[in-house]
């Protein structure tokens, strides 16, 4: 990264890059404008949004790339599963069953 | 349906809210983006990138997995068309996600250029927050509850996109896979605690299964077509279950 060209390079990535990222967050402002709360429209969105984001978790937790590869799948699934089940047996307490999530798999990887 | 509109939590006027969803951003929420953001400081500086690079990343296009890819694809010398398709698709849920959001936190006073501005800031954690928060609010309070909690959230990850570059080997390797899960089982928790919709509900569980196994078909549009047939399908499920039980 030290010549211009190379500064040039790395601009010309990141303008791209943040219209990239712009682009689908503009048109879900401008769809939303058709769209009024609590329509049958707006509960399909939701539906797309969350399975969207569902999939996306459930990839990083199932199908990781990096280092969360070199512990088992069992390992990640159950850590996953422990984690939500601290949440709701600790009245909703999100530090708790975040920690207790990451807790379990650092155990894990320690004891595989 | 089932998002209620109690206006349980009223901060009294739309400054309070913006001070109001600050301190809500202030614990938990700022911690994990910015612990999550330390990560990509320490991938700017592996890929031999400057540090104004990730910041400006950060800056103006928050959402990390697309800027990963963007990291990726920018090291190994993709052309720049490979770079924009693979930043959109990776993007491109935010589409759903700002659709369904914006008619929550609208106003009838509010000029329009002020949602193309907020939906800048609109990445997971924000908006499951607003999710939650936004339909026991006052309407006149919503944009800036949202506001205020986006960018303490997005200051925390600039943050730690800085740290993450200027401190290398900051976290000894156990912890870094700790590290690595801690976005994953934050976002899951985030949802857990979020199941008022039972549409929304049947989709967070069609999407769970189907997510994996479409990647693996087809990496590049496995979560697009997992969040249109799945969100699709469990729509209409919900339906079938109104009609017959009501």
């Amino acid at each position: 990264m030290d010549n211009g060209w190379d500064i040039q390079w790395a601009f010309i990535v990141l303008i791209v890059g943040a219209i990239a990222t712009y682009l689908p967050r503009c048109a879900g402002v401008f769809i939303s404008g058709r769209i009024q709360a609590n329509s049958p429209i707006f509960n399909w969105f939701g539906c797309v949004a969350y399975a969207l984001l569902a999939g996306m978790v459930a990839r990083m937790i199932v199908l990781p790339a990096g280092p969360l590869n070199d512990v088992s799948l069992e390992l990640r699934v159950i850590s996953a599963i422990g984690a939500v089940t601290v949440f709701y047996l600790s009245r909703r307490n999100v530090l708790l069953s975040v920690f207790s999530g990451i807790g379990l798999l650092m155990l894990g990887a320690w004891i595989e | 349906m089932s998002v209620h509109f109690s206006h349980s939590k009223d901060f009294g006027s739309p400054r309070r809210a913006l001070i109001g969803g600050a301190r809500e951003g202030l614990g938990i929420p700022a911690f994990i983006l910015f612990i999550s953001y330390i990560g990509f400081g320490a991938l700017i500086k592996e890929a031999n990138l400057p540090m104004w690079f990730g910041l400006f990343s950060t800056f103006s296009a928050w959402a990390l997995p697309g800027q990963i890819a963007l990291v990726e694809l920018s090291t190994v010398g993709a052309s720049i068309l490979i770079i924009f398709l693979a930043a959109f698709l990776t993007n491109a849920r935010l589409l759903p996600m700002v659709a369904v959001l914006m008619p929550m936190i609208r106003h009838e006073s509010t000029p329009p250029w002020k949602y193309y501005g907020a939906s800048f800031l609109i990445a997971v954690t924000p908006w499951v927050f607003c999710m939650k928060r936004c339909p026991e609010l006052p309407k006149n309070q919503r944009l800036s509850f949202f506001m205020g909690f986006a960018v303490l959230v997005w200051s925390g990850s600039l943050v730690g996109t800085a740290i993450g570059y200027l401190v290398p080997d900051l976290v000894p390797e156990p912890v870094t896979l700790g590290l690595v899960f801690i976005n994953p089982i934050y976002f899951l928790i985030l949802f857990a605690g979020n199941l008022v919709n039972r549409a929304w509900i049947l989709a967070l569980g069609i999407g769970a299964v189907m997510g994996p196994a479409l990647h693996l078909l087809t990496p590049e549009w496995g979560l697009l077509v997992t969040g249109l047939i799945a969100g699709t399908v469990a729509y209409f499920i919900d339906q079938l279950i109104r009609v017959r039980y009501g």
